[in-house]
């Protein structure tokens, strides 16, 4: 992998960080479910970190996006902080929603993050919306929509793409494809070509390695400027994988995959692992310095997880708060 | 005073909020040059422009998303429903994200816009675009839901539900869009969640929303030739709900009717009589009587058709016989 054209040192290495952030957040979830510390379930990141991190590392603070139940890597990426996301996991009151999202529902309004959506596809329409309103509002804000291969099978998603395009608003559609939807493989869901069905709509399609963090983001910086400039729909296809059951729970998976895919998904095409080899192989960080990214991630987690643990719960008082906004 | 059409008071009330408040816009099919099936919206593109009044592909979920995601950034739409048959289209955007919006983020989001749609039998138009379906989302928690009976109303609460924070969903008779009334030219807002007494009486109440407010009225006055005075509420808004006003009127008369046009299983009619028989039972002579739409999807036939839905002579009946104590 050469990047001759891309020389940002410290972009890489936020990257490289944003990315073991999101590893080592869902490692501790995962944690916190096996050890019976988490209420419910949750739905892992893990794998998928080159194109949360990539496409949002092409954004701005105030530009939108909108997430799905599979959605702390997208948190993480657009600037959440650990404490009030461990927090809200656990149903605490100093989470993100005070406890009343979890994790299917984080949202971090302050980072433009409009929220994870416990509804496939049910996000694509606010992506889209928000992108009619920085449109109408002239604030130049791009919105992203992030959503999974599962999501292709929603009608909602056509007819927002169709008034994306006809409206030429600034929104991108990116298309997680980690193969499979629940559990079930993508090539039973969906037919035809993926990028075909947004080039109907006259939407301009890209397709691009999701375990390749800087692939990701030299085409999401070109499209974010592209879609600022009202060049905008976008599609982007990303093709990745999730390491992880559809959720914490989803333990015996053999009927579904085979544990020698998920092995050779971990082991060759491993987001993290591709970009900390090239950072080694330009000498743009040494080993060392990796890992001693991984270490502060690491102890920065375990610090939050013990104080959302500890942290309090919402008071009964607040179970008939925020129904409605005064 | 002047008199409007209620289709005008509708018409008058957006475009006053859209001159005072850029940030409103509307969008639907066939809203712009057509102004909707019914006129309601003539002339508004003409005034602020297709950026502002905007016809979408009949995509209902879709638009309906649109208007949720543009409201949680700084926009305040306004959806045209068609027709509020269509609402079962749109029932995802609107309960499980719009309505839920606020809460799941612990108040940091908020969803600032309005659903405007009809509702109404009688007007041979069949089974999928002759229901009133305000019971289905006055049941989800997050949503407000008003219910104009006449022009006068329909202006006073349109502009309030524009400037509302919260989702607010708003039901139209579309029998009534010609029917006139008297409007002032000056500048009225109508508060949510306080019920009118559109008539005072002291032997029933009769709690009716929307045109069933008209069908009491009318029922009144033949009752009043009898010698039994009925009191008339309209909520106006079924969410939330004025509850004090109505066990008032109840605690007087000693009886009560609560007439609405949606389906009269599990409807508004159950809730408000239920909300009676709980706080006000000790001072009932009768058991509180609930009359809806009969809970068969509506035929086309006139025949079977106005067999449907209350009427005048059918709710003095059934206040004359609660009177007399013979139910």
């Amino acid at each position: 992998m050469s990047r001759a054209d891309v020389k940002n040192a410290e972009a890489y290495l936020r990257m490289y960080r944003q990315m073991v952030r999101i590893r080592t957040f869902e490692d501790n979830a995962n944690q916190l479910y096996l050890s019976a510390k988490m209420p419910g379930l949750t739905h892992m990141y893990s794998g998928e970190e080159g194109v949360a991190v990539g496409i949002c590392e092409a954004l701005e603070k105030t530009d939108h996006i909108t997430s799905t139940h599979r959605g702390h890597g997208h948190c993480i990426a657009k600037g959440a902080d650990f404490r009030q996301m461990f927090c809200e996991l656990l149903g605490k009151e100093e989470g993100y929603c005070r406890g009343k999202g979890g994790s299917m529902h984080i949202a971090d309004q302050a980072n433009g993050n409009l929220g994870a959506n416990a509804i496939v596809g049910g996000s694509a329409g606010i992506a889209t919306g928000a992108a009619l309103s920085a449109k109408r509002l002239g604030t130049r804000d791009v919105a992203v929509c992030f959503f999974g291969d599962g999501a292709l099978g929603q009608g909602l998603l056509y007819e927002v793409m169709n008034m994306a395009a006809l409206w030429k608003l600034p929104v991108i559609y990116a298309c997680e494809n980690n193969l499979y939807g629940e559990y079930t493989h993508v090539s039973e869901m969906a037919a035809g070509d993926l990028k075909a069905r947004a080039k109907s709509f006259g939407i301009e399609s890209f397709e691009v390695d999701g375990q390749d963090v800087l692939a990701v983001n030299t085409l999401s910086q070109d499209l974010v400027a592209r879609v600022r400039k009202g060049e905008g729909p976008f599609f982007i296809l990303l093709n990745t994988y999730r390491y992880n059951g559809h959720h914490v729970g989803d333990i015996d998976r053999a009927y579904y995959r085979s544990k020698q895919e998920e092995q050779e998904w971990k082991e060759k095409r491993d987001p993290i692992t591709i970009l900390g080899d090239w950072l080694t192989g330009e000498k743009i960080a040494g080993e060392t310095e990796l890992e001693a990214i991984r270490a502060e991630v690491k102890t920065d987690a375990e610090a939050a997880v013990r104080y959302a643990l500890d942290a309090a719960y919402p008071p009964a008082t607040e179970v008939d708060q925020h129904v409605y906004a005064a | 005073m002047r008199e409007i059409t209620l289709s005008q008071a509708v018409n008058e009330a957006i475009a006053e909020e859209m001159r005072r408040d850029p940030t409103v816009f509307l969008l639907g099919e066939d809203v712009a040059e057509a102004g909707t099936p019914f006129k309601v919206l003539k002339g508004l593109v003409e005034e602020f422009g297709r950026e502002r009044i905007i016809d979408t592909p009949i995509s209902e979920p879709g638009f309906t998303g649109i208007a949720v995601g543009a409201a949680m950034t700084g926009s305040r739409p306004i959806v045209d429903l068609m027709f509020g048959d269509f609402l079962f289209l749109v029932m995802d955007q609107i309960c499980n994200q719009a309505a839920k919006t606020h809460y799941m983020s612990g108040g940091k989001l908020n969803v600032p816009m309005v659903l405007r749609t009809n509702m109404g039998a009688t007007r041979r138009s069949a089974a999928q675009h002759s229901q009133s379906l305000h019971a289905l989302v006055a049941h989800i928690p997050g949503l407000k839901v008003a219910m104009p009976s006449s022009a006068y109303e329909a202006k006073g609460l349109m502009k309030t539900a524009i400037r509302d924070n919260n989702p607010v969903i708003i039901f139209e008779d579309k029998l009534m869009y010609q029917e006139k009334a008297p409007v002032p030219e000056e500048e009225y807002l109508i508060p949510f969640g306080q019920a009118n007494i559109v008539r005072a009486g002291t032997d029933v109440t009769f709690v009716a929303t929307s045109s069933m407010v008209q069908v009491a009225q009318k029922a009144a006055v033949i009752l009043s030739g009898e010698g039994i005075e009925a009191e008339i509420i309209d909520p106006r808004t079924i969410v939330p709900l004025d509850e004090a006003t109505i066990l008032e009127s109840v605690r007087k008369t000693s009886r009560a009717i609560v007439i609405d046009e949606g389906h009269q299983n599990y409807g508004v009619t159950a809730e408000i009589a239920a909300r009676i028989s709980e706080k006000a039972f000790y001072y009932l002579d009768a058991p509180v009587q609930r009359m809806g739409a009969m809970d068969v999807p509506v035929p086309f036939s006139p025949a079977l058709e106005d067999l449907t839905v209350p009427t005048p002579d059918g709710v003095a009946d059934r206040a004359r016989r609660l009177v007399r104590g013979e139910i």
